[in-house]
């Protein structure tokens, strides 16, 4: 395992306390829901974990963008932690997981999803590094054998308890009765007969499940609240480091990257069009950062600029913030160059007919 | 009169990054603590209050301050055990 915490002496068991202690891994979704609820159900103390890695689709997006502000922007996972009645716990990881992301020892999934090393990542902290202090006798997930591609199969659920560190103290109360029986199934903590034995990627069991338990909604599915499985997603990353020449990102890079229309008409530099309202208020605030152009004779969206533009780049990137303006069909649109610590330019530009914009440029589709 | 509290300047971070700072806040203050926040997400209109539910902290006021949203908490420090005591009886 790499640079992981050095495995946690505790010993395993609640020899000294009235009742065993879990930590649950709560994504939002039903899957770790269920899991911690059907755990909880047997008198054990469970304490919910969510992790903030930065590649979360809830949350930020929503926030963003205008048209999602008329959603109801709970926390999915703050929300299961209130229909269950334990505390949740957050976890920045945002620095740590980048080496998930960039050097994932069981490489990707379908996208740039680290599945495999991530599950891995999250069991260890929640359980053998204990980064809540919390003492815990083993840790839960909502994982189910055959639901996943990668990191949810009967080959490699057992590389997660293992590589994690939690060996036998890794439950999971959804699949339990298609593995072996577990340290808190031995102890007696749970009663293995009131586990489950769900397999593949069926939902009916759990939706049944949560019928039984008077749960009349939940959120999204399980895996869908990561963009690393996104492929366009996926593609604006991979950009991102052909263009820099190494794999690597900071905070704001991955932000962005959930933002805007991407566009890159060269390699030395990017576009980053707002779609609407919400995504212009965003990128507002990267302004004193980025280069960035605005339409003055016509309303228009904000366009940052990732790189460094030449006079011919500014006009051919003048000219692409005209065409997704209101004077698209114009003669010609006056457009401003912003460059931090320079004197603004004004451009004056003929939009860009759609047939002169490739579809090739487009970042992500 | 109000009391003066420490306030933590969460304004610009979207959700959960709110949250996340308001627990790590929390974590070095003691039971009767005040804590006031400052943020502009929407989002924490939902999240903040939820946050202090399922920990068992006081929402004493939360309201909007021109574009900026403050919330005023008070810590409480009481274990899951006696918090589920408290809603059994």
């Amino acid at each position: 395992m790499r640079n992981m915490d050095t495995a946690s002496t505790k010993a395993a068991g609640p020899a000294a306390k009235s009742r065993p202690k879990a930590a649950a891994l709560i994504s939002g979704g039903l899957d770790s829901m269920l899991a911690a609820k059907v755990v909880l159900d047997q008198g054990v103390e469970v304490h919910g974990v969510n992790f903030f890695t930065g590649f979360c689709v809830e949350g930020h997006t929503h926030a963003i963008r205008k048209k999602d502000q008329a959603k109801d922007k709970r926390n999915n996972a703050l929300w299961v932690a209130e229909q269950l009645g334990i505390p949740l716990h957050f976890v920045d990881v945002v620095d740590e997981y980048k080496d998930i992301v960039l050097n994932p020892k069981h490489g990707y999934g379908a996208n740039l999803n680290p599945c495999l090393d991530c599950k891995v990542f999250m069991v260890h902290k929640a359980l053998v590094a204990d980064v809540l202090d919390g003492g815990f006798d083993f840790v839960i997930t909502g994982e189910v054998v055959g639901q996943r591609p990668m990191s949810q199969r009967i080959d490699t659920m057992p590389v997660i308890a293992r590589e994690s560190g939690a060996d036998d103290r890794l439950l999971r109360p959804l699949t339990a009765h298609n593995l072996s029986p577990t340290l808190p199934e031995r102890r007696g903590w749970v009663d293995r007969a009131k586990l489950h034995g769900f397999r593949g990627r069926d939902r009916k069991p759990q939706i049944a499940l949560a019928h039984r338990y008077g749960f009349t909604e939940h959120a999204q599915p399980a895996g869908g609240c990561c963009f690393l499985t996104d492929a366009k997603y996926a593609a604006k990353l991979q950009d991102l480091w052909n263009a820099r020449g190494q794999r690597d990102y900071e905070f704001d890079d991955i932000m962005l990257l959930k933002v805007g229309r991407h566009l890159r008409p060269a390699p030395h530099y990017k576009l980053i069009v707002g779609r609407e309202e919400g995504e212009n208020n965003f990128l507002a605030g990267y302004r004193g950062r980025f280069p960035h152009l605005r339409t003055v004779s016509h309303e228009g969206p904000l366009t940052l600029v990732d790189g460094e533009l030449t006079t011919e780049d500014a006009l051919l990137a003048a000219r692409i913030a005209a065409r997704y303006s209101q004077g698209r069909a114009a003669d010609t649109v006056t457009v401003r160059l912003n460059r931090p610590g320079a004197v603004a330019e004004e451009l004056r530009v003929a939009p860009l007919p759609p047939m002169e914009l490739p579809t090739a440029w487009h970042v992500g589709g | 009169m109000t009391e003066l509290a420490p306030t933590l300047d969460a304004r610009g971070l979207l959700c959960p990054l709110p949250v996340i700072r308001l627990q790590d806040a929390v974590r070095t203050l003691a039971d009767g603590a005040l804590l006031e926040v400052l943020a502009t997400d929407p989002g924490t209109l939902h999240d903040i209050p939820a946050w202090c539910r399922v920990h068992g902290h006081s929402l004493l006021e939360s309201h909007h301050e021109n574009k900026d949203l403050r919330f005023r908490i008070a810590v409480r420090r009481q274990s899951q055990a006696q918090r589920s005591a408290k809603d059994a009886g």
